[in-house]
C-alpha cells in the first residue's frame, strides 16, 4: 500500500507530524553502528563509505561509531574489525564462527539481532547489496523497528532523529523519513551512493567479542555450492572514471550503438536511463538511477536523458555531468554541470570524431557522419 | 502443491508525473499494474505447477481496485484470488504490510490447505524497498531464499528445496525445507500468454476479499499508519543546483565546443581521458 494518502500530499504536510516521547526503554539506545559486509573474505566497499557516513552522524550525536563484522573464524574476519578502525570506526563488533563462512539469512539475522539487543544502538546503517537487503529487511521485523531503504541523504535533525531521504513513487520525488519511537533507527544505502572516506593508519581500539550461539545443525539451508560471476565486466560501471550514457532520446534501439562508440574511444563505461531497460533495448545490468547503478565517474555524458529524480539520485556523485537534450528544459540540465541543447544523434557522432582528434591526434582523423 | 503468490498493485511508473508548482504527484489518469517484479514470481510459480500439479493463490493487500490486478493474474492461470482490503490498512509501512500480508498467508492456509511456497517479487516499482518478502517470512517462521535466479528442483514428499539465489559477485545454491519464501529476480522467465479458457475463468472468477477481520488480525495496532515505525515527513521535489548548467552554444561546431567546456570545467581530464582513450585503443582496460 501506499505510504501517501490517496490525494496528492502537499509537501512537508507529512504524516504523524506529531513526535510522541520516546519511549523509555528505548532511551538507553546509543551509538551509530555499521554493518560490515564480508564475502568471501572481501569488504564490501559499500561498508567503507557507509563509515564515512556513519562518522559524519556520530560526531552531530557526540556518540560513537561502532563497526559490526559478522564472518567465519580467522584472519579475513578479524582482519576486517582492524581496518575498520583505519575507517574511523571508536570500536568494532565481531562475532566470528565457522557456521558464518557463507552468508545465510538465519545465521546472520541472528547474530545481528542478538547484538542489537545485548548493545542497543540507536541507528544501523547496512549495504543496500542482496546480502544487506536480505539481512537488513529480516532483522527490522525481528526488532519491530523502521527500517528505510536505499537513502540517498541520511542526517540528524536538531533532536537528534536520523533523517533518512530517499526516492519515491518510483523515483519521481524524494522523501524524508523518520522512525520516531522505535530503536534502533534502520537504514541501507547503495553502493557508491556515500563517498568513499579516506583511508586512516590506526590502530585498533576496542573489539567486542560476541558469540554467536549457534551449531550448524540449528541452520535448514545449506550452502550446496558458489558459481563466481565469469562475467566480472559488469560490474565495472559503477566504478567507472569516465561514463557515457543513453536516454529515450535516441529514438531507436539502433542509435544506442553511437553511446557505445563514443565509450569505446574514450576507454570509458556505457550505461542507459530506466526506459532503455524497460523497452528492452540494453541489458538490465547497464541502468543507471536508484534502481540500477549509482556511479560517481570524473566525467559522466548524459545523451537524450530527460533526468527524472530516479536517474539524478545515481549520478549526482559524478565530478562533471555533462547533458545532451533537445528539450531545454529538460530536468537534467538543473543538475547537469554542462549543458548543449542537441540532438544526441547528431550530437554523438561529431562528439567522437572530435574526440578522437583531440586526444588520438597522431590517428588519421576519419570525417564524422 | 499449494503455492501463495503476493502482487502489489502499482501505479505505471513511466506514466508519472509531478505537478511543476505543487510539487505533488498527478495520479489522476495513470494506468495500474501489477509489479512487474512480481511477474517473474507468478510465472516461477506456474512453472512448477506445470512441474508438480498443485494450486496457485494470489494475494494482495489493497484498495478495493486491487481487484483488476488479481483478476489479471487469474488470466494467466493462477487458480484463487484473494483481495486483503481495509481502511484500517491504509498507510501502511513495509512492517505493518508483512504484517497484514503474513496473517492473511495463515488465513488461506486453514482456508485452502498450507503453502508449500509462497512467492513475490523481489521488490516493487513504486516502493523498491526488497523488504516485503523477508519481513513476511521472518512473521511466518519460515526460511527466505531471496533473488531467487532459478529454483533447481522441489521434492515435495521430503518437502525440500534447492535453488540459486543472486549474490554479491555470484550465485549461491541452496538447499533448505519448505515451507519457505522466494523473492524471485527479473528477467528469470517470461510470463506466459494466459490461455482463452483462463481468460473466460477470470472474467467471472469470484475475488475472495477479505476484511482485517476476515483474515483473523488480532492485533488491529500493528496495522496501517499506527504500526507503522516509520513516519513520512516531507515529500519534496530536490532543488535545483544552485547554478544551473552552462549552455554550451555554438551553432558552427557544437562538439568542439563542448569539449572546449568540458576541459575548462576540468582541466585535468584532457591527460585522464588522453591515456584512457590510447589504452582503449591499444585493448588495454583499466582505469585512470
Amino acid at each position: 500500500m501506499s505510504k501517501v494518502s490517496k490525494t496528492a500530499m502537499p509537501a512537508g504536510a507529512g504524516r504523524g507530524a506529531a513526535k510522541k516521547e520516546l519511549p523509555e526503554h528505548f532511551k538507553s539506545y546509543k551509538h551509530v553502528w555499521v554493518f560490515v559486509e564480508l564475502e568471501r573474505g572481501q569488504v564490501h566497499p559499500v561498508s567503507w563509505e557507509l563509515m564515512g557516513t556513519g562518522r559524519g552522524l556520530a560526531d552531530r550525536l557526540k556518540v560513537n561509531l561502532a563497526a559490526v563484522v559478522v564472518g567465519p573464524e580467522g584472519q579475513h574476519t578479524r582482519n576486517a574489525a582492524l581496518e575498520a578502525f583505519c575507517y574511523g570506526a571508536d570500536l568494532a563488533y565481531l562475532v566470528s564462527d565457522n557456521v558464518l563462512s557463507d552468508y545465510r539469512n538465519e545465521s546472520y539475522t541472528k547474530a545481528l539481532t542478538e547484538l542489537v539487543n545485548t548493545y542497543k544502538p540507536e541507528i544501523l546503517l547496512l549495504g543496500a547489496t542482496t546480502l544487506g537487503r536480505d539481512l537488513a529487511g529480516s532483522v527490522a521485523t525481528n526488532l519491530s523497528t523502521g527500517l528505510t531503504a536505499d537513502c540517498t541523504t541520511l542526517d540528524v535533525d536538531a533532536d537528534g532523529s536520523l533523517a533518512a531521504t530517499r526516492p519515491t513513487f518510483g523515483g519521481s520525488l524524494l522523501c524524508t523519513i523518520y522512525t520516531l519511537n522505535y530503536r534502533p533507527q534502520m537504514a541501507t544505502v547503495r553502493p557508491r551512493v556515500m563517498p568513499m572516506p579516506a583511508r586512516v593508519m590506526r590502530d585498533a581500539a576496542r573489539i567486542v567479542v560476541h558469540p554467536l550461539g549457534l551449531v550448524e545443525d540449528d541452520i535448514v539451508t545449506k550452502v550446496l555450492s558458489f558459481l563466481p560471476d565469469r562475467d566480472a565486466e559488469t560490474s565495472t560501471l559503477a566504478y567507472a572514471d569516465v561514463v557515457v550514457a543513453g536516454g529515450l532520446g535516441l529514438g531507436s534501439p539502433e542509435n544506442f550503438r553511437l553511446v557505445r562508440e563514443l565509450a569505446a574511444l574514450l576507454g570509458a563505461e556505457y550505461g542507459c536511463s530506466r526506459p532503455l531497460v524497460q523497452k528492452g533495448w540494453v541489458t538490465s545490468d547497464r541502468q543507471i538511477g536508484q534502481t540500477g547503478k549509482t556511479i560517481r565517474p570524473k566525467l559522466y555524458i548524459a545523451a537524450g536523458i530527460s533526468g527524472a529524480i530516479q536517474h539524478r539520485v545515481g549520478v549526482e556523485g559524478a565530478d562533471l555531468i555533462v547533458a545532451v537534450n533537445t528539450d531545454k528544459n529538460a530536468p537534467i540540465f538543473d543538475f547537469a554541470h554542462l549543458a548543449i541543447v542537441s540532438d544526441a544523434m547528431q550530437l554523438l557522432p561529431a562528439l567522437t570524431a572530435a574526440f578522437r582528434a583531440r586526444l588520438l591526434p597522431d590517428s588519421r582523423a576519419r570525417i564524422a557522419v | 502443491m499449494h503455492n501463495i503468490v503476493c502482487i502489489k498493485q502499482v501505479p505505471d511508473s513511466a506514466q508519472i508525473r509531478v505537478h511543476p508548482v505543487t510539487n505533488t504527484i498527478m495520479r489522476q489518469g495513470v494506468p495500474t499494474i501489477i509489479n512487474p517484479y512480481d511477474l517473474f514470481a507468478l510465472e516461477a510459480a506456474l512453472g512448477l505447477r506445470d512441474r508438480f500439479g498443485g494450486e496457485i493463490t494470489v494475494l494482495t493487500m489493497g484498495p478495493p481496485s486491487a481487484e483488476e490486478s488479481l483478476r489479471k493474474a487469474l488470466t494467466y492461470g493462477a487458480d484463487r484470488a484473494v483481495l486483503l482490503t481495509d481502511r484500517c490498512f491504509a498507510g501502511s509501512d513495509t512492517l505493518a504490510t508483512t504484517y497484514a500480508l503474513a496473517t492473511a498467508i495463515r488465513k488461506i492456509g486453514k482456508e485452502y490447505g498450507p503453502a508449500n511456497l509462497i512467492f513475490t517479487g523481489k521488490q516493487t516499482i513504486d516502493g523498491d524497498t526488497a523488504q516485503v518478502g523477508p519481513g513476511i517470512a521472518k512473521r511466518l517462521g519460515v526460511g527466505q531464499l531471496t533473488y531467487v535466479a532459478k529454483v533447481r528442483s522441489v521434492d515435495v514428499a521430503n518437502e525440500t528445496i534447492e535453488a540459486e539465489r543472486r549474490s554479491e559477485g555470484g550465485v549461491q545454491v541452496l538447499h533448505t525445507r519448505l515451507p519457505c519464501l522466494i523473492t524471485m529476480l527479473e528477467a528469470t522467465n517470461q510470463i506466459r500468454r494466459g490461455a482463452m479458457a483462463d481468460a473466460l475463468r477470470a472474467a467471472r472468477a469470484k475475488i475472495v476479499k477479505w476484511s482485517a477481520q476476515d483474515a483473523g488480525v488480532e492485533d488491529i495496532s500493528k496495522c496501517g499508519l499506527k504500526g507503522s515505525p516509520t513516519v513520512v515527513k516531507r515529500v519534496f521535489a530536490p532543488p535545483a543546483r544552485a547554478e544551473r548548467a552552462a549552455l554550451v552554444e555554438s551553432a558552427e561546431q557544437p562538439a568542439q565546443a563542448l569539449i572546449d567546456a568540458i576541459f575548462l570545467n576540468q582541466p585535468k581530464l584532457e591527460t585522464d581521458l588522453a591515456t584512457l582513450a590510447r589504452d582503449a585503443r591499444s585493448g588495454l582496460s583499466g582505469q585512470c
